[in-house]
């Protein structure tokens, strides 16, 4: 088979621009330029334009639009969530709890604030990625004053038991943040029902721009800012809003409630159908995450390959035009692979071997089977290539 | 990110494969890290006959170490042990930064082999 065009399966790194929310936007970078916070007519557009993406975004998440700040996507979400909370509960407690499977952003700016006399207590995952709700009430204390749970996973597609984790800690006093990043517009997110205090999401991984997302903030969360100056997003958060990136992310989101269920249910079909085509035509291979895909982000599924390296199938499947990503630490320039896997339990040399796919909405049934088709061929020249492969 | 010559080397490696009745193996690196590669090489008239590699790992990886076995391949065993890591990255028309470490091993790889065989020699020559 020949394909013109490329085959994108790697969602959970970005997605397409959605085209009508490229055509949303499009107002917003050329004629309708007003700043949001000036008094006179185009700046009330654009005033009211992000009122009304806000209040877009508050209802699909079960929210009020006043519980809802722009940023500049996920990694600003994450980095305010953390640092805001830490600063301004800082004087009843430092002790902050997370997990060993959260994204960069949080792993990182928890690194920082441990830097900064703050304690942090790393939660562990079971063999198939999922905290136990218990575990993090163990780890509870005195002085805990935030818990930072992801709500799934951005390798594995593991979905973690936030709704339990929060029955479990809401009389503790900590406060509760969930990066949802990966999980919005995928499965249901309501705020009141994962019942937490702050929720970050970010727009390029539901098919809106980069560089925009938002954090939800719960009313009568305290938590300090992390922009100072103008007087932007009722204080919290400053700097003249990104107004085509907001519009966007409304329209994405829009887009998102309209789809989401049954958009869902295909790409599980489309993932069950993968898994069963690469179980049949290559030996020695298995998925990294829960069996069970109800556990799992739908168009998610990760694997490790026995006897080959991460960065060298990318390369191949690329020659084939189809891109993936890959929990090898060849593909990133260090030496460690996927922190995720590694505390799943996979051995270093079977997470340098495993692949991540994740499908979106443009992906069909003939990608899979194409995918399939082209994937066999290219473990079985890269085993023969190997050392440590004989089978 | 690579050169046009590094994924030529990665899409057709040259000498792929292990010969059987080798005169020297040379094995270096660990799967735990990713990346691993044996050499095996043929000694004639105090040459390298003929030399295959086996790879696990980046496009770097592989694509050093078939080269590298190109490069090898009819030159005195002196003469390849003066093959270093660098010559085989400028070969290669130069390697990203970050991947140093794996691209490193080819000339090791190399060098392993040609003392296996010198040590299986009886040491006679060093
Ligand atoms: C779980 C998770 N959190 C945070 C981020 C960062 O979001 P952004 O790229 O919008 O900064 C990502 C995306 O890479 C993610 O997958
Ligand atoms: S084998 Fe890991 S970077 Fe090359």
């Amino acid at each position: 088979m020949q394909l013109e065009h490329m085959i994108y399966m790697d969602h959970a790194a970005t997605t397409p621009t959605d085209e009508r929310v490229a055509d949303a936007m499009e107002p917003w970078v050329r004629e309708q330029y007003g700043n949001p916070s000036t008094l006179y007519t185009i700046g009330g557009h654009a005033a009211r334009a992000i009122e009304e993406a806000r209040a877009t975004i508050a209802d699909f998440l079960g929210a009020h639009p006043e519980e809802i700040f722009f940023t500049s996507g996920g990694t600003e979400s994450d980095n305010w969530a953390l640092k805001g909370a830490a600063d301004a509960h800082r004087k009843r407690g430092r002790h902050l709890i997370t997990t060993t499977i959260e994204h960069h952003a949080v792993i990182d700016t928890m690194e920082f604030l441990e830097k900064r006399d703050y304690e942090v207590t790393r939660v562990p995952v079971d063999s198939r990625g999922i905290v136990d709700p218990e575990d993090i009430r163990k780890a509870l204390r005195e002085d805990t004053i935030l818990v930072s749970v992801m709500h799934a996973n951005n390798e594995v597609g593991s979905i973690q038991p936030i709704a339990e984790i929060s029955e479990l800690i809401k009389d503790s006093g900590a406060l509760f943040h969930t990066d949802a990043v990966q999980s919005v517009g995928k499965i249901p997110v309501d705020v009141d029902q994962l019942g937490v205090n702050l929720l970050s999401l970010s727009g390029h991984k539901i098919y809106g721009p980069k560089g925009v997302g938002a954090l939800f903030i719960r009313k009568r969360t305290r938590i300090t800012p992390l922009l100072h100056g103008g007087g932007q997003e009722r204080r919290r958060r400053a700097g003249t809003q990104n107004v085509p990136g907001i519009i966007g992310v409304a329209k994405a989101i829009e887009l998102a409630a309209e789809t989401r269920d049954g958009e869902a249910e295909r790409e599980r079909a489309l993932v069950a159908r993968m898994w069963m085509g690469l179980q049949e035509r290559i030996p020695d291979m298995a998925l990294n995450g829960p069996e069970d895909p109800s556990l799992r982000l739908p168009g998610m599924i990760n694997f490790r390959v026995e006897g080959i390296e991460g960065e060298a199938m990318i390369l191949c499947l690329d020659m084939n035009r189809v891109g993936v990503s890959s929990g090898s630490a060849c593909t990133t320039g260090s030496l460690d692979p996927s922190h995720v896997l590694l505390a799943m339990g996979i051995p270093a040399e079977l997470a340098h071997g495993s692949l991540r796919i994740s499908l979106g909405r443009d992906n069909t049934e003939t990608d899979v089977d194409y995918f399939v088709d082209v994937f066999a061929p290219v473990v079985k020249r890269l085993r023969d290539m190997s050392p440590v492969y004989d089978k | 990110m690579y050169t046009e010559k590094v994924m030529d080397h990665f899409r057709n490696p040259r000498n792929m494969g292990v010969i059987e009745d080798a005169d020297g193996v040379g094995e270096v690196g660990n799967p735990t890290c990713g990346d691993m590669m044996r050499i095996t090489i043929k000694v004639k008239d105090d040459r390298v006959d003929d030399v295959k590699f086996q790879t696990l790992g980046c496009g770097a990886a592989v694509a050093t170490s078939s080269i590298v076995t190109e490069m090898a391949k009819g030159k005195t065993l002196d003469e390849a042990m003066d093959i270093t890591n660098k010559s085989v990255a400028e070969e290669l028309g130069g390697l990203p930064a970050n991947k140093m470490h794996c691209s490193n091993l080819a000339a090791d790889g190399l060098q392993e082999a040609i003392k296996d065989y010198r040590s299986k020699q009886g040491g006679g020559e060093g």
